[in-house]
């Protein structure tokens, strides 16, 4: 990535868990409501208020830790992380610090080169989000508590990556694993999915790691890109002057693409950790870590790999169809209704995917369920229809939620098969049209698609193009 | 009718009988706080109409033939526990004028079985002091001599009973808090395992280490108050959920083929000659009640002073980053930004105390020196604890003194704070082994009350009520009242 340095990156991602209750009381978790409305003495941290930790939140970090091959700690501590900040109302985040309960984990990654990487993850660890601070300008600043408490994983990586490609690649599969297993929404631009990079440079064969500076604010994939880019430069630049990178923390700042130094506030702090005497240990057995594991559903890379053994489908294919939980679902249903799997692939890759696009539909509510589908993909296997009338098919079966037959009867669309009907407008074609006639048997072959098109308007869509094809260059070479 | 020699179950059936309402005796708490607090000054709230409306409706209930054991008590608890609706200050005044929207779990117990909330008491700041001189109410004076304090922190939960005010309290003990001050001013103080009582909505200094408990002028009372507000509560992640025995049932089993030990490490040169009597008049009355007395040994209590005042505080300086300014509390805006406005809401709302014990907690947490302070204190908690547990092998419970001296003067502590924190030597360990205790009075020095330590094994309250019960069937000092 850079030619007189290596860069070293590891990522810091908070994960935020789509438990019905905050970590430590019963309220809600339910986004966009009206400040302060879902808080309690708990999550306001009113004196005397005592945390209940919510054991959903242990099995959703059971299940990140099974699925990026984590240890799973039989026992861990929550610690409490101190600071002052008007959005943490107790002057102190429950965290997890010295017993985190998941460790030593790693994810096989893709390079650019289509080699495989692994990336270590060091640990994930539970804790707890803090408010939201909303300025107002002139008049001060409020406080919204309704974040508050609500239930975070962070997943730190070893400092393996070594391009912004790699941190993406990274990234990308976290994510993907994390909704896959129902833990996240993984909404970035509301922050359920936040990234901070922590970012160095080394001259080639150095083994000790450079000063590193910590990236914060980035919430899309596109911008890590750029922050990392930038921050490579930037620390690049630094560094062949003679100069010295300081350890610091850098906003990411949108507009600019630029990282800008946050010093001063963040710097040296002490939080000092220590374990929470409010909370007891938690204690998880081996029979809970195996009832998560039997629950696990079939992750994206295993689903891939199954995708281009079991239904040999090209290696592109299996990527999409299996990047999203919903997505494969939709696809197998179809699959095992169909037993095509590159065709049901072409129309899921192809009609569906345009279609939910086109009318921002997702997939999970896709109007078109995979039975309906199936019976449109029939049609076309029994030549009743041709590929081409099947997607207007496709469209009315969209709006209307009728069944293909229905809607190839009532639109009188099914496909001429009959030779001799065929052989008819053949006929008519080769007649009106007898200069391309003449060209095509003088050498010009690539009129075969004009006379095909012209047969095919004529019959408003419905002749076989297979037979077409046949009868045509039968006539023509005659 | 005089109440003041009567238990609250002689009162219950005297409510019961007929031969007095509830509103009579809360009317006549509410006079006598009227007609002493001035001096005391061990309320910091008193709600005079609440609690005799409340009394009317309790007086109702016993009419109906319903209600239970507490029904028309009046009571009054320290000012740590939140109530809601009644302004709870924490004996400070960053919370001088906080009203909390939620009761306290022990209160609300309390209430549900009918206790009367005549107000709330005073006490040490944020629960930190051993003579309730660190007041932001100012000092509570002991009813025995008004010259001298009454122990701390729960000074008003002892010195209320003492002077007649209220006929049961509740304190919290995080070192020695409900015992002391019990033993300074001549009632009883039980400070319950580790567990027992559930901590939510107290205002919280050391989490690891307080307790609720009650104060009573007799045993009995005691017991039936710990009675009531014990018990598992799922809002407590440390309460802990283990049956709680009717302590009252069994309060008259006496001490017979029991084995009292008395650790060595306590009985030590420094501990006043009047408290040594005292002490040993009590271990004789035990051995002619059939108990067998033998010596035991606790070796590391040397230690526990130092590793309480590391713990302590370094949760409290966590515990109380709260008090920030932000959303309830005293704010000092002032000049300049955020961090001002915490530096000046902190340095005007906290007392000395406080502040010297976050700055201690702070720096023991600090990176580079936890594992030295915080780190080693813990160990020497575990080593402290193990000592007891090894001692409970060999005994059913303990017996030491609770105090080295008697009440000591206004004043005579405030300067050196060690002096004060050394007061506490034979109540800490308790605290940092978890395990329960209580304090009872057996003596007095020159008309000031003495106070016996009975500490039990965890969660067996049950044989130290019954241990200071026999004891009391024996002797007078619960029944002697000051004159005030």
């Amino acid at each position: 990535m850079h030619p007189r340095y290596e860069v070293v990156i590891g990522l810091e991602v908070h994960v935020q868990l789509t438990t019905k209750t905050k970590i430590f009381c019963g309220c809600s978790t339910a986004f966009g409501q009206q400040p302060n409305s879902q808080t309690c003495p708990v999550c306001l941290g009113l004196p005397g208020a005592l945390p209940v930790f919510n054991r959903q939140v242990a099995e959703y970090a059971i299940r990140a830790g099974l699925a990026t091959n984590c240890q799973i700690a039989p026992r861990s501590i929550f610690a409490r992380k101190n600071y002052f900040y008007p959005d943490l109302p107790k002057g102190y985040q429950i965290s997890q610090f010295e017993l985190p309960i998941c460790e030593h984990g790693w994810l096989d990654i893709d390079k650019q080169d289509g080699e495989r990487k692994r990336i270590g993850i060091t640990r994930i660890h539970m804790e707890e989000d803090a408010g939201k601070l909303l300025h107002d300008g002139s008049r001060g600043s409020r406080v919204d508590l309704n974040r508050a408490c609500t239930p975070l994983l962070e997943v730190v990586s070893e400092p393996d990556m070594s391009s912004a490609d790699e941190a993406i690649e990274y990234l990308k599969q976290l994510h993907q694993i994390v909704v896959y297993l129902g833990i996240c929404d993984g909404n970035l631009e509301e922050g359920s999915f936040r990234c901070d990079a922590n970012v160095s440079l080394r001259p080639f064969g150095q083994t000790k790691l450079g000063t590193r500076a910590e990236l914060k604010n980035i919430n899309s994939f596109r911008f890590v890109k750029q922050a990392i880019e930038y921050e490579v430069e930037r620390q690049a630049d630094l560094l062949g002057d003679g100069g010295t990178v300081v350890q610091e923390t850098r906003l990411f700042d949108a507009d600019s693409g630029l990282t800008l130094s946050m010093r001063g506030k963040e710097e040296a702090h002490d939080y000092r950790y220590f374990p929470d005497p409010d909370l007891v240990p938690l204690v998880v057995d081996e029979n809970w870590i195996e009832e998560v594991r039997a629950a696990l559903p079939e992750l994206p890379e295993a689903k891939r790999q199954r995708y281009i053994e079991q239904f040999e489908l090209p290696e592109y294919d299996a990527g999409v169809l299996s990047a999203e939980r919903a997505l494969a679902e939709y696809f197998e249903a179809l699959v095992g209704l169909h037993d095509q799997p590159k065709v049901c692939s072409n129309w899921v890759m192809g009609e569906v995917l345009r279609a939910l696009k086109e009318n921002e539909v997702a997939i999970s509510d896709c109007p078109l369920p995979p039975a309906l589908l199936a019976g449109l993909l029939k049609r076309i296997d029994d030549n009743t229809i041709s590929n081409k009338i099947a997607k207007k098919v496709f469209e009315a079966m969209w709006q209307s939620g009728d069944e293909a037959d229905t809607i190839i009867e009532k639109q009188g669309l099914k496909q001429v098969t009959d030779t001799g009907a065929i052989e008819t407008l053949i006929d008519e074609v080769l007649k009106a049209n007898p200069q391309q006639v003449a060209d095509y048997r003088g050498g010009k072959e690539k009129l075969i698609g004009f006379f095909v098109g012209q047969v095919m308007q004529k019959s408003r869509g419905k002749a076989n193009p297979g037979v077409v094809n046949q009868l045509l260059k039968q006539k023509l070479a005659g | 009718m005089s109440f003041s020699q009567m238990s609250i179950r002689q009162l219950q059936q005297a409510l019961r009988d007929g031969k007095t309402s509830s509103v009579a005796l809360t009317q006549a708490c509410l006079e006598r706080i009227a007609a002493t607090d001035e001096q005391i000054n061990a309320f910091v709230t008193v709600c005079g109409d609440e609690a005799l409306a409340a009394a009317a409706e309790a007086d109702r209930q016993i009419a109906a033939g319903q209600g239970g054991p507490l029904t028309g008590i009046p009571i009054a608890v320290k000012d740590i526990f939140n109530t809601a609706g009644v302004r709870t200050s924490c004996g400070s005044r960053i919370l001088e004028n906080y009203i909390a929207p939620y009761d306290a779990t022990a209160f609300a117990r309390l209430r549900e079985q009918g206790a009367i909330l005549l107000g709330k008491l005073n006490m040490d700041e944020f629960a930190m002091g051993s003579s309730n001189e660190n007041s932001a109410n100012g000092p509570v004076r002991n009813p025995w001599d008004l010259e001298r304090v009454p122990g701390g922190s729960s000074g008003g939960s002892a010195a209320a009973l003492a002077s007649g005010q209220a006929l049961a309290t509740l304190g919290t003990d995080t070192g020695g808090s409900i015992r002391q001050p019990a033993s300074f001013c001549g009632v009883v103080g039980v400070k319950p395992t580790y567990g027992r009582v559930s901590r939510y909505g107290v205002i919280a200094y050391a989490s690891s280490l307080d307790q609720v408990g009650p104060l009573a002028r007799c045993v009995e009372d005691a017991a039936l108050m710990l009675g009531a507000v014990a018990g598992y509560d799922p809002a407590d992640s440390t309460s802990v959920d283990c049956p709680v025995p009717d302590y009252l049932a069994s309060l008259e089993a006496g001490v017979k083929g029991k084995k009292i030990g008395l650790p060595r490490e306590y009985f030590i040169a420094g501990l006043d000659p009047a408290v040594k009597q005292a002490v040993e008049a009590a271990i004789e009355i035990y051995r002619n009640l059939g108990a067998e007395i033998v010596e035991v040994s606790l070796p590391h209590t040397d230690y526990a002073v130092a590793c309480y005042y590391l713990i302590a505080t370094a949760e409290a300086s966590s515990n109380l980053a709260r008090y920030d300014g932000v959303r309830f509390g005293v704010r000092h805006q002032g000049e300049g930004g955020l961090v001002q406005m915490y530096e000046q809401s902190r340095a005007a709302g906290f007392g000395d105390e406080v502040k010297r014990r976050i700055m201690l907690g702070t720096y023991a947490l600090s990176s580079g020196y936890y594992d030295a302070y915080y780190l080693k204190a813990q160990k020497v908690r575990t080593l402290i604890r193990d000592d007891f547990l090894k001692a409970f092998e060999q005994v059913d419970l303990l017996l030491t003194p609770v105090s080295p001296t008697a009440a000591f003067k206004l004043g005579e502590k405030t300067a050196d704070p060690l002096q004060m924190y050394l007061s506490d030597i034979f109540t800490i360990p308790v605290n940092l082994a978890g395990t329960c205790a209580l304090s009872l009075p057996c003596g007095q020095d020159s008309e000031l009350p003495i106070g016996l330590q009975l500490i039990g094994k965890p969660f067996d309250e049950a044989t130290i009520l019954q241990a200071a019960r026999a004891f009391e069937a024996e002797t007078e000092w619960h029944k002697k009242t000051p004159n005030i």
